[in-house]
């Protein structure tokens, strides 16, 4: 079950149970299990967790857009109550871009080197709405606004070669936003820019988020983003929920040893820092997806971890109200 | 761009100038006389030495080259040893068919090529896939001159749907005469050019497809092709328009480059097919030791040569944004 679930309220975008699986040599091994949740308009959800952990394979998922070879084994995604896996290609076609949109991490690479910003915008207009080139174009233009693309009508015959970094993010953002969806996701949106843009396009992501009213999720390794823009957060661990609560909830009271490790890996700067503070790690590595061990998957690298961890799951359920984790430790705090 | 190809053209002028003289060296390295081959079996030596001196074969080579290029900044080839008629106007009556060969065969090589390579690629494994590679392999290895023979034997001989040897009308001509109502000039010259163009195409088609492929794999695989789907395009939209496009790219250097082995195949091809092109004329110059006339048309091959590599470097900036000229 998820946070924000009851019986009359249809949330716009529902998750519930997925398992993607990759196809090796030896066989199927899942990538991402039981994975469910749940974002309302207006709502920003953030998924956290390593390289690996399966969030971006969660991302394209929603898209269904996973790579060959791999798939979603069983599960359901619902847009507005409409199951997004039993439909045809035409029918997800038309949904792509138009219901559900997505940002991409590095824009250099996800945007087309041979067409112009103004054309790959246009385009995805065209696709899903019945008008001329000019509407097109001048709708691109009115999103490049939207992004606050600086001289957007230049930039719309400029072609992503000749942007910089943030620029081209910001048209990737535009082209998300083309076609109005009611969901958007961001994969690192801000992992491949400068730091000092990355506060800018956060701070834009997230007031049109505000303003536009779409239910987002957005996939980070970053907590100090999280921090900036979530309303809730989900952390994910080897292909698993470990934890999930809203941001203050999370903040206040984290509850799974490896979201407290990851909280401590946070440089912070200000008053409270003092020079000679180190920053923490966590001991260990991500255990392999096709070797998972038996019991909780952070068991080996937990500093709290005792027999009962190593040797079964523990299941992921409610603690505190509104705030699930999936561990042994907390098991008398409800 | 204008200043780029003012450039490209002028660069064209120390280029001639070094196949001539390439050209030159080579003709004096090989053995045969052409006063020889003129005067026959019987001729007395002293008779030979006399054309030998009126030909000005029996002058210094650095005086001959000199000469030669004297004649040439004048806009003279010379004269045909054999024909007795100027080399400029011996290639003039023959380039035309030559080059109509070349160009259908590129335009025919390029089709095949694409069709087959986009498709291998996008059902990359299936049966389809594997039947593209056999015929590219296919048509790699096999020679133009017995390709020709085969199609003509089973086109022209067994079949009897094409002609098998010979040209109808210039094409050009031959479309002003469909459009003035003469259809069936337009038919007699596609069924002659038919044969001979298939047969030269068959090389650059199996090289263009398998680059295609190649290229189209790695491009489908990239990011941006991600975002199209994620736009919502259609998947042949996004097949032609953002994959095929960057694909392009390297295919089409390529198909610049395969323009001179098309020449080159064509002297083959056109002494198979009887096509009256510079081709048959070449391996008749060649066997007659007419030296200017072989001067005339391996400068003529070398210009016509450059000349397709500049449109493919100035198609590839058209093509590709990230590309400046200059």
């Amino acid at each position: 079950m998820t946070a924000s679930t009851s019986a009359a309220h249809v949330p716009v975008f529902q998750v519930s149970d997925l398992n993607i699986e990759i196809d090796s040599g030896t066989g199927p091994f899942a990538v991402v299990s039981d994975m469910s949740f749940t974002v309302d308009a207006g709502e920003t959800l953030c998924i956290v967790g390593e390289s690996g952990c399966g969030k971006s394979m969660t991302a394209l998922s929603l898209l269904r857009l996973l790579p060959e070879g791999v798939r979603v084994g069983s599960g359901s995604i619902r847009i507005d109550g409409a199951e997004f896996l039993d439909m045809d290609q035409r029918q997800v076609e038309d949904f792509r871009g138009e219901q559900i949109a997505m940002i991409f991490q590095e824009p250099l690479t996800a945007l087309n080197p041979v067409l112009t910003i103004g054309e790959q915008i246009a385009e995805a207009v065209r696709q899903h709405r019945s008008c001329s080139r000019q509407q097109a174009r001048a709708r691109a233009i009115e999103a490049l606004q939207l992004v606050q693309m600086p001289d957007p009508d230049r930039r719309a015959v400029q072609y992503p070669h000749e942007l910089s970094g943030g620029m081209r993010q910001r048209a990737m953002i535009a082209l998300a936003l083309a076609c109005d969806p009611k969901i958007i996701i961001a994969d690192e949106p801000t992992t491949a820019l400068d730091v000092t843009i990355q506060a800018q396009i956060l701070g834009l992501i997230s007031d049109l988020q505000k303003r536009l009213g779409t239910a987002q999720i957005l996939i980070t390794h970053d907590l100090g983003v999280v921090s900036e823009v979530a309303d809730r957060v989900i952390v994910m661990y080897a292909g698993r929920k470990v934890e999930e609560a809203s941001i203050y909830e999370l903040f206040d009271h984290p509850l799974h040893p490896y979201t407290i490790g990851l909280m401590g890996a946070v440089p912070r700067g200000g008053a409270s820092a003092q020079a000679g503070d180190r920053l923490a790690d966590i001991a260990g590595t991500v255990p392999a997806l096709w070797n998972l061990p038996k019991g909780c998957a952070f068991a080996p690298r937990c500093p709290n971890a005792a027999p009962r961890c190593l040797e079964e799951r523990p299941p992921f359920e409610e603690k505190r109200p509104g705030h699930w984790a999936a561990c042994w430790e907390h098991d008398d705090a409800a | 761009m204008l200043a780029y190809v003012i450039r490209r053209l002028l660069l064209l002028i120390p280029m001639a100038m070094g196949m001539v003289v390439v050209t030159f060296g080579l003709l004096l390295l090989i053995p045969g006389d052409p006063a020889a081959v003129l005067l026959g079996q019987d001729a007395t030596p002293e008779a030979i030495l006399n054309l030998r001196n009126n030909l000005g074969l029996n002058d210094p080579w650095h005086v001959r080259l000199w000469d030669y290029f004297a004649e040439l900044l004048q806009g003279d080839m010379g004269r045909s040893i054999f024909q007795s008629q100027p080399v400029a106007e011996i290639i003039a009556g023959r380039l035309g068919a030559t080059i109509e060969l070349a160009v259908v065969s590129l335009v025919l090589a390029t089709l095949i090529g694409l069709a087959l390579g986009v498709i291998a690629a996008i059902r990359q494994g299936s049966w389809i896939d594997t039947a593209t590679m056999l015929f590219a392999q296919l048509g790699v290895s096999m020679p133009v001159y017995w390709l020709g023979l085969l199609l003509m034997l089973l086109f022209a001989v067994q079949l009897g749907w094409l002609p098998a040897i010979g040209r109808g009308e210039p094409l050009h001509a031959a479309v002003w005469a469909a459009v003035t109502g003469r259809p069936d000039v337009l038919w007699d010259s596609i069924t002659h050019i038919a044969l001979p163009a298939l047969a030269l195409a068959a090389n650059s088609a199996a090289i263009i497809s398998r680059l295609v492929r190649a290229s189209m794999l790695e491009v489908l695989r990239e990011d941006f092709v991600r975002t199209a789907y994620a736009k919502g395009l259609r998947k042949g939209r996004v097949v032609i328009r953002h994959a095929l496009r960057n694909a392009l790219l390297p295919v089409l250097s390529v198909i610049g480059l395969r323009f001179g082995a098309l020449l080159g195949g064509a002297v083959l091809t056109e002494s198979i097919f009887a096509w009256p092109g510079l081709g048959q004329l070449t391996i008749a110059a060649i066997s007659q030791r007419d030296l200017p006339l072989i001067q005339g048309i391996v400068l003529t091959f070398a210009i016509i040569y450059a000349l397709v590599n500049l449109v493919v470097d100035l198609l590839y900036a058209a093509v590709d944004p990230r590309i400046r000229l200059g």
